[in-house]
């Protein structure tokens, strides 16, 4: 009896502080899958390619040894990146800036009170289409309309305004205009229907506000319409920057980075790097640093979330 | 909350916990890799090959099946998919540890693997079985080891559109570079049609081997000495000098820099180009994509007055043995069917091809004139690939290819193109 006195005295305690230890655990046990996934998915490949990137070459060498940031000076140094930085720039900045403009421009039309109901839904169909594509479809479809013996080519000659078809993606002058004008195609649509929502959520009485201090319509949307949307251009602009700057089957399929090098772009340089030379940790190093530069355009993003929030 | 909904809470988290696990668990359930001993001794061994999308449905599991009876306690299961995709698959179970048994290779890809040390050995594993190798056509190795033997070979002969030749008043398809050069030109002033068509692209940069390096080959010339590259000798310089003087002729068609093999085909099929060099696996889908078509074949032409036998490009279906298979013995023991005379010829007969096993002859009945043709073509020459077995053969095509994209380009000549290449590939030796 006297040896279980302490006992008695000390159980509901224990029981209190294993309940509570218990509820700790309970959030991060509905967490678990999310954080498992997170885990398995995106934190160990990518701290697996950080150190792949520091080795002198992994996978196709069964003992690789330190490099220490070799293989980030050689990237770094070489001039074909030099290319395809110059490149995957002018590809991503065309791409969003015309996304923007052609999604608004498409979206600002839809919106119109001008037009009746049924077509409206007739054009947002037709407006929508290249966004319904897969990548694999809309390279196969430009490269026939695009080919020398292509569609475009015969309008073009046949109306006069050319004499003979350009080679739009077999010329080194015209392959980078073509892959972003392609681009440019198959990406609009996102912009449309994410501003056209935010069109539709401009409250009217703002318009008619404007009206009766005698803005005219440019003015409007100037001062109304520009403003309100601001939120989902910033936002829209940063995701499609991020992913336009990571566009790599569109460019593989239509060009393969050529002629000579005038559409590498960085993915298409890093693939090559992997899976045609071998040098994996090249292609590591490489892709760490699209990570990089990929996660300042994500801090933009979040930050500019948060600061909505 | 009450103690019910605590409790029910309690319930839901542990469910989702042990959720997670289970999906860790399933997560990592894949990563055996290669084949497997059932308790009952029987073993079943990994195939990864591209081949059976690309042969009659259903044709190579029947193959299986027949060795599965004739080598009882073996089991084959195929592990299928694109070229492209089956690659990817081999270089990472290649990095993984877990390759497949049997694996189809392609002969640019053995240098490689045999570097990475992850395919096997095949010398030890036939003297192992005691195989008699004098059968097979040619074995593909690195370091005087056997890596790959090229079960198919799919050789590139010159087609040609009869009908634009004849219109063209070319009477036979040219066997020198001077009567091709002709040709071309007089099919090109038609007006409606090139004479020639050259794919460049670097997706797939193989136009490098098959259109311009074929060129070389037929000649009996070589790219290499010792082994080593060797671009910048008079014979590779003369060809692709030659190569060029039909790009500034005006006779080749138009989208070169981009142009894929399919697109190659596409041209030819349609009657813009007057001749092309292709793969002999083709001429089923032309036949059937244009009927009315009229064409030939006939070997790659050769340098004005050469005499000797002519080196043929060939792509292979090349077969290997992973270094981490636990049943190479069971995986020899498919090999040596797929090798053996009877099924070499009637897995040549079902692709197209041409057999690996040199007393194979495949089933020209019911086949396309043009096969026994083109066969026959053959064996009067000898099937030549000097990328086979070359390291990192495909960015050596690649390379190649951009230095004579500027070179046609006109922003360099030809010997500095040359030189540039040659000094990228020595890097890769």
């Amino acid at each position: 009896m006297v040896l279980l006195t302490p006992k008695t005295l000390d159980a509901p305690a224990e029981v209190a502080a294993r309940a509570k230890k218990k509820r700790n655990l309970v959030p991060f046990a509905f967490l678990s899958p999310t954080i498992i996934l997170l885990v398995i998915l995106m934190l160990i490949p990518i701290v697996m390619v950080i150190g792949y990137s520091l080795m002198d070459n992994v996978i196709m060498k069964t003992n690789p040894v330190f490099a220490g940031f070799n293989n980030y000076v050689e990237v770094l140094g070489s001039e074909i990146f030099r290319t395809a930085v110059l490149n995957t720039t002018f590809f991503t900045t065309v791409s969003v800036g015309a996304h923007l403009v052609l999604g608004l421009v498409f979206s600002t039309l839809l919106n119109s009170r001008l037009l009746n109901g049924a077509t409206k839904a007739l054009f947002r169909v037709i407006y929508v289409l290249p966004w319904l594509f897969t990548v694999a479809i809309i390279a196969i479809l430009w490269r026939l309309l695009l080919n020398p013996n292509g569609v475009i080519n015969y309008v073009l000659v046949t109306l006069g305004i050319t004499e003979t078809g350009a080679e739009w993606l077999s010329s080194p002058g015209t392959a980078l205009f073509a892959v972003t004008f392609i681009n440019i195609w198959a990406g609009y649509p996102f912009f449309m229907v994410s501003l056209l929502a935010g069109l539709q959520g401009i409250p009217r009485d703002l318009y008619e506000a404007a009206r009766v201090d005698g803005a005219n319509g440019l003015q409007q949307f100037v001062n109304i319409t520009l403003p309100q949307l601001r939120p989902i251009i910033v936002s829209m602009a940063v995701l499609d920057l991020i992913w336009t700057s990571q566009q790599f089957a569109l460019i593989w399929m239509t060009t393969g980075g050529g002629p000579i090098n005038a559409t590498e772009m960085l993915s298409t340089m890093t693939y090559k790097m992997a899976f045609s030379n071998y040098q994996f940790s090249l292609a590591s190093a490489s892709a760490v640093i699209i990570l990089v530069m990929s996660m300042v355009l994500a801090y933009f993003y979040v930050r500019h979330q948060k600061a909505r929030d | 909350m009450s103690k019910d909904a605590l409790s029910r809470r309690g319930l839901l988290a542990a469910v989702a916990g042990v959720a997670a696990v289970t999906m860790v668990a399933g997560c990592g359930g894949g990563s055996t890799g290669g084949g497997n001993a059932s308790p009952g001794g029987e073993v079943t061994i990994e195939f990864a090959q591209w081949w059976e999308p690309e042969l009659p449905a259903g044709s190579l599991r029947q193959m299986m099946d027949q060795f599965e009876q004739e080598n009882p306690g073996i089991k084959v299961k195929l592990l299928s998919g694109p070229y492209a995709s089956t690659k990817e698959q081999v270089v990472a179970g290649a990095a993984a540890g877990t390759m497949s048994d049997v694996v189809g290779l392609d002969g640019a890809w053995i240098s490689d693997f045999a570097k990475q040390g992850s395919i096997a050995d095949l010398g030890k594993l036939m003297a192992d079985a005691g195989y008699d190798k004098t059968q097979l056509s040619s074995e593909v190795k690195v370091n005087d080891a056997t890596y790959m033997i090229p079960v198919l070979n799919f050789v590139y002969p010159m087609f040609s559109n009869t009908d634009l030749l004849q219109k063209a008043g070319i009477a036979k398809a040219p066997s020198n570079r001077t009567e091709f050069t002709a040709a071309a030109k007089a099919v090109s002033n038609l007006g409606n049609a090139k004479g020639w068509v050259l794919p460049l692209s670097l997706e797939a940069p193989n136009g490098v081997q098959n259109d311009v390096m074929s060129w070389a080959w037929a000649s009996g010339q070589s790219m290499l000495k010792d082994g080593k590259p060797d671009l910048t000798n008079q014979d590779i310089k003369g060809t692709v000098e030659y190569v060029k003087s039909l790009w500034d002729d005006g006779v080749i068609a138009p989208g070169s820099f981009t142009m894929k093999e399919q697109d190659k085909v596409e041209e030819f099929t349609n009657g813009r180009v007057g001749m092309m060099i292709d793969s002999l696996a083709h001429i089923n889908t032309i036949r059937e994509k244009n009927p009315n078509l009229k064409f030939q074949v006939s070997s790659v032409p050769s340098v004005d007055g050469f005499a000797g036998k002519r080196g043929i490009p060939f792509a292979s279906w090349g077969i290997g043995v992973s270094e981490n298979s636990a049943h190479k013995a069971e995986a020899w023991k498919l090999i040596q069917f797929l090798m053996s005379e009877k099924a070499n010829a009637k897995l040549s007969t079902q692709a197209n091809a041409f057999p690996g096993n040199s007393k194979a002859t495949p089933d020209f009945s019911g086949k396309d004139a043009l096969f026994k043709e083109a066969f026959d073509i053959y064996k009067s020459g000898y099937p030549a690939n000097e990328f086979v077995g070359l390291p990192v053969a495909e960015q050596l095509m690649r390379t190649f290819d951009e230095q004579f994209q500027k070179t046609l380009s006109g922003s360099q000549p030809v010997d500095q193109m040359l030189e540039n290449t040659q000094n990228a590939w020595i890097k890769q030796f």
